[in-house]
């Protein structure tokens, strides 16, 4: 069986490499894989792990799954969002933090949850939630 | 003695590898040994540490920190284990295992999952040595007798798949297990494959083995990271001891497994739409027929099954699939795992045979509501499935009596809800969900849920009308008869279940703009009562709009115009004299 990389894998590996997929390397990736500019950002808007933007140096997914949401994700949301001035989806004008929503991290029995870059933290509360945020900022400024 | 950290994604995220670092300086110089396992299950208690002696679990310590690293060291490098009696799980709590039956978790926080050996050990890989003695028509008939059907949510017998796979023309043949596991608030399939990848790894050796396949595929969601690396691990490790790859175990029969890590996209746990994405494309589902058996991956013949579905087979084959039918009910066979959350005490992974009760796993096993509160439902099969009321809780665990109740057995998530969770507001966030998943391709689906998305919202925010629910009643027919793939087919569920049983909900929302829950802020009133208020401004000072004004000592007012309902000056006043939705005040 042949070991050609699908187009997904591809475009993981890219953002993999630069964080997110710049428009020009998708025509580059339509190019040497010999697909049409279409159909490579078909798959690379169907899928929300790609990014079409940079995101910042930390990206918090924010669980808004079902254990999440009956255990007060909305509530870290809007005081995430307060703390950061930015709405979901958007990334902070220093470029240190990025939010991102997302269905369900697996973790639910420790809900509500969330990820920044590859560590998870459970048994949020708003004010856990902000604290969390304050300590990442103080270790870049120092 | 022998030091095992609990290191599944939940442990971790509850800090073990704080623990684990700590425990290993601090043993440094012992004949203690360090190891690790997966997830145990218990959620609500990690990080957890078990200390062995020869094989023996002697102590679960619970809820461990950093700080109680000193003492267990101390423990057991003076093996006096009573100085862990505060550490050590309860009785109560241990019920929460003692209660189970396990046979998909059977190694899960037992073994280490990164350790080949570990899984040999405890009788892994037997099965796949016995099957290679078999014919596959054989495999395919212990199977069957074991009543096994898939775990992903359909609850389709296993063995007729594998049987239409291997009766399908063709040499070449795919396997797929699926793995990704899109129902939120569900992580089964990650424990397993976090906590013992091989038994997965050999649940579809002996499927490849059964239909004739040589590739197979592991369709992982890009979350789960961990998963990922484990199995990764396990496929090299099975490799390197000749249970996977060219001519397994010195037989003629060859399979290799690959990972395929998902990109994000919940329609692509529906098979035909994993095929899709297997092939790099949009994840959108394919009309069935021709169903994945006869034209699967690249068009060949394939077979997908879910991985707790996986799981069960090597027992299965080691036990005989007569000790797997003896479990369960008539119609549903063997065990399931559920992923107990929500409002629940006990949260974590409990398997249990079919047949017992809703009540048995939330209140048995899961100790009931948290915080003494009331129970109002419980949420089965994620955006399919449907949330099932306090009076049908003695419905029996069974794929024919859980869908008579209009939810779903599903892959085996269990949302717990309590009397502060609004079931408007809950159907609004399924149908939130199922907007934003729809590949797109069917306009019942794609516009449906959106107008469904957008009458809800509006009952949430006070703006409901006469005529609201039979709407969508309406919609929910259309787009269940317009649907191509079971995702729009079952969007509908949340709906039609919530407003079957809580219609008294949607009712107080629409006619009376109240929320029964008091979820909806968009529902809630406050005000400050003249008589009461003593002036002192604190609610002002507070208030995050700046909502409050008033004089010094004198009553202070609400501008209901400004106000967010947030209701910090309900819970700073000092003497109770703001009050909510026209009538209670705080206390
Ligand atoms: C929208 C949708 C999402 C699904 N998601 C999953 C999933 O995450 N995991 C899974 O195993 N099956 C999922 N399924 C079911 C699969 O289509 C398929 O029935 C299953 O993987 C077959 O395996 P089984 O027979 O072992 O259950 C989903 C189905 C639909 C319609
Ligand atoms: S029912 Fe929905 S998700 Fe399924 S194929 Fe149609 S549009 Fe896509
Ligand atoms: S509920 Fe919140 S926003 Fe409204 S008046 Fe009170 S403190 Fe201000
Ligand atoms: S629902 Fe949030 S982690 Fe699963
Ligand atoms: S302890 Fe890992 S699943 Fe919860």
């Amino acid at each position: 069986m042949s070991e050609k990389k699908s187009l997904i894998t591809v475009l993981q590996e890219k953002q993999e490499e630069l964080g997110y997929l710049p428009m020009d390397e998708l025509y580059k990736i339509a190019e040497e894989t010999g697909n049409s500019p279409a159909r490579v950002l078909g798959v690379a808007t169907f899928y929300t792990q790609f990014r079409l933007q940079p995101v910042g140096k930390y990206l918090i997914m924010l669980c808004k799954g079902t254990a999440c949401h009956v255990n007060g994700a909305d509530g870290l949301e809007k005081a995430i969002c307060e703390e950061l001035g930015i709405a979901d989806g958007d990334t902070t004008e220093d470029g240190l933090f990025s939010l991102k929503t997302v269905a369900c991290l697996g973790c639910c029995s420790l809900s509500p949850a969330m990820m920044i870059n590859d560590d998870t933290y459970g048994s949020l509360t708003p004010a856990k939630a902000v604290a969390i945020l304050r300590d990442i900022r103080k270790g870049e400024v120092q | 003695m022998k030091v095992v950290i609990g290191k599944g994604s939940c442990g971790i995220a509850a800090g073990a590898l704080k623990i684990e670092h700590t425990l290993k300086t601090l043993l440094a110089d012992t004949a203690c040994e360090l190891g690790i396992a997966g997830c145990i299950g218990m959620c609500f208690l990690e990080p957890i540490v078990d200390i062995y002696a020869h094989g023996v679990l002697l102590r679960r310590l619970v809820r461990v920190s950093e700080s109680d690293c000193a003492i267990i060291a101390e423990a057991v490098k003076t093996e006096n284990l009573s100085l862990l009696d505060h550490l050590t799980v309860s009785e109560e709590d241990n019920a929460f295992l003692t209660k189970q039956t396990r046979i998909a978790l059977r190694n899960c926080g037992l073994i280490d999952p990164e350790n080949i050996n570990a899984y040999i050990e405890a009788d892994g890989y037997k099965a796949l040595r016995k099957v290679l003695t078999m014919t596959p028509e054989n495999v395919i008939e212990e199977i069957k007798i074991s009543g096994l059907a898939g775990r992903g949510g359909a609850g389709f017998p296993t063995w007729f798949k594998w049987n239409a796979a291997r009766q399908s023309a063709g040499d070449e043949k795919y396997l797929i297990c699926n793995a990704d596991e899109g129902d939120p608030g569900a992580f089964m399939d990650r424990a397993v494959i976090e906590s013992d990848p091989h038994a997965l790894l050999e649940g579809m050796l002996i499927a490849a083995y059964a239909i004739g396949a040589t590739e197979a595929f592991v369709y992982v969601r890009a979350e789960y990271p961990l998963a990922i690396v484990r199995l990764q691990k396990a496929i090299e490790d099975a490799t390197a001891k000749g249970y996977l790859g060219e001519n397994i175990l010195g037989s003629s029969f060859s399979c290799h497994v690959r990972i395929k890590a998902g990109a994000g996209a919940f329609v692509c746990g529906e098979e035909t739409a994993l095929i899709e994405s297997l092939e790099g494309k949009r994840g959108m589902p394919r009309l069935k027929p021709p169903f994945p058996a006869q034209k699967g991956y690249e068009e060949k013949p394939s077979n997908i099954n879910n991985v707790e579905t996986f799981a069960n087979v090597a027992w299965i084959i080691n036990h005989g699939g007569a000790a797997f039918s003896a479990m369960g009910t008539e119609n549903s066979k063997g065990t399931k795992v559920f992923a107990l959350t929500g409002k629940i005490k006990r949260g974590g992974l409990v398997e249990i045979p079919m047949g017992l009760t809703l009540r048995e796993v939330i209140y048995d096993i899961g100790g009931g509501i948290r915080d003494d509160k009331e129970f109002k439902a419980v949420q089965l099969g994620g955006p399919s499935g449907g949330c099932i009321p306090e009076a049908l809780l003695d419905t029996v665990i069974d794929y024919k009596a859980l869908s008579a109740t209009g939810a779903i057995m599903g892959s085996g998530g269990m949302v717990v809800m309590d009397e502060g969770t609004c079931m408007v507001n809950m159907a609004r966030f399924f149908l939130d969900f199922t907007t934003k998943e729809s590949c797109g391709k069917c306009v019942h689906c794609r516009i449906g849920t959106r107008r469904m998305f957008e009458i809800l919202t509006r009952i949430t925010n006070g703006d409901g009308k006469d005529g609201d629910i039979e709407l969508l009643e309406e919609l929910c027919e259309g787009i269940r008869g317009g649907a191509l793939c079971g995702l729009g087919q079952t969007a509908p569920n949340p709906v039609l279940t919530t407003i079957r049983y809580f219609r008294n909900e949607y009712e107080a929302h629409i006619n009376e703009k109240k929320c029964p829950a008091d979820e909806c802020a968009a529902l809630r009133s406050f005000a400050i009562n003249k008589e009461n208020c003593i002036g002192c401004g604190l609610c002002a000072k507070k208030c995050p709009v700046s909502a409050i004004t008033g004089e010094r000592k004198q009553p202070h007012t609400i501008d209901n115009e400004k106000c967010i309902k947030c209701g910090v000056c309900f819970t700073v006043c000092p003497v109770k004299a703001v009050t909510k939705n026209g009538g209670e005040c705080n206390g």
